[in-house]
């Protein structure tokens, strides 16, 4: 397979894969790194992906499992500093108040949602992909999706109204 | 209008129960991005804003294909440098003590055995020299042996004549 040829395949999602990887490190820059080396990787395999019948799936569980890892040697090598910090029991309220508008203040909502549930709200509600489509690339079955991502939204939806009952907007 | 909002509150039933296809979501996104969202439902605009937005987001960097080898090059230039560096430093720092009072007592002590160490290993090799010298006058001799063993091939030929006469 040819570069150009690999470009191809890899630019109608390259966006998704990047925007999944945001959503589960938060910075940018960690983003845009974890999508350098993910991109690296498919085109180390590209021998492979021609046998992939979905490449695009493919790419999103890979995308998952990397940021997952790097999350998880993240947490080992803050366990230690982590309780002389206490920026942990930050309210809601207010985190709330450093949100620059109502918008914003939904991605400070997702940020607080557990992993698995912060990655189907992205894969759904975002990306709109079906449930079957995300049943493969997380190796779920369609109910457990579900059940998660009511979870979710419905966290998302009590946090707004409770916030639009404060009247802050 | 009401019949669009009765089935407006329907789906964001159905939505939060997870319920919902994704053209039923598009419904839904389309209402909440519109201007006439009914009061008691407004405050899920920011989250389907959010969503909008979110997905305008791009990966603005090049595919990098190559980065690894020229990460390689940088690093090799890197310890490239470093060896210089050292080759222009070392020379320096050498330049230091000279003379064998400069040293420290251990410093000299470990000097002068290693040179009778040295002078040690000097000795014997003279001693296997003069070996060589016995093995070079054994050679001698037997280059004298060779002339006179030509002697009697010479001796032998002229008996053989003799013998035939």
């Amino acid at each position: 397979m040819k570069q150009a040829d690999f470009v191809n395949i890899v630019m109608p999602f390259k966006d998704k894969v990047f925007r999944l990887a945001k959503r589960l490190l938060v910075s940018r820059e960690e983003a845009e790194d974890a999508t350098q080396e993910i991109l690296l990787k498919l085109w180390k395999n590209n021998k492979k992906i021609e046998d992939y019948k979905n490449v695009e799936a493919f790419s999103m569980t890979m995308t998952k499992n990397f940021c997952l890892d790097r999350l998880k040697s993240k947490q080992a090598q803050n366990l230690k500093i982590v309780h002389s910090n206490y920026t942990d029991n930050n309210s809601s309220l207010q985190k709330q108040v450093e949100a620059k508008d109502s918008v914003d203040w939904v991605s400070k909502i997702m940020e607080d949602l557990p992993e698995q549930q912060k990655i189907i709200v992205q894969l759904r509600d975002i990306e709109e992909y079906d449930f079957a489509e995300i049943a493969k690339m997380l190796d779920m079955n369609e109910t457990a999706i579900r059940v998660n991502l009511s979870r979710a939204r419905k966290t998302i939806r009590e946090k707004l109204t409770s916030t639009h009952g404060y009247g802050i907007k | 209008m009401d019949m669009v909002l009765n089935n407006i509150e329907e789906l964001v039933e159905k939505y939060n129960n997870a319920e919902t296809t994704l053209k039923e979501e598009a419904q839904l996104k389309a209402y909440f991005l519109s201007d006439d969202v009914a009061p008691h439902l407004e405050h899920y605009k920011p989250m389907f804003q959010y969503f909008l937005e979110s997905k305008k987001e791009q990966y603005t960097k090049d595919v990098p294909l190559n980065t690894k080898k020229t990460k390689l090059y940088q690093w090799i230039s890197v310890a490239a440098v470093a060896v210089l560096m050292l080759g222009i430093f070392i020379p320096n720092w050498n330049s230091g003590p000279k003379t064998l009072a400069d040293y420290t007592p251990e410093e000299q002590k470990l000097y002068l055995e290693t040179k009778q160490a040295l002078a040690l290993i000097s000795n014997n090799l003279n001693q296997g020299l003069q070996g060589m010298n016995a093995l070079d006058m054994a050679g001698d001799n037997f280059n004298k042996g060779m002339g006179k063993a030509n002697y009697i091939a010479v001796y032998s030929n002229t008996t053989n004549k003799l013998l035939k006469n």
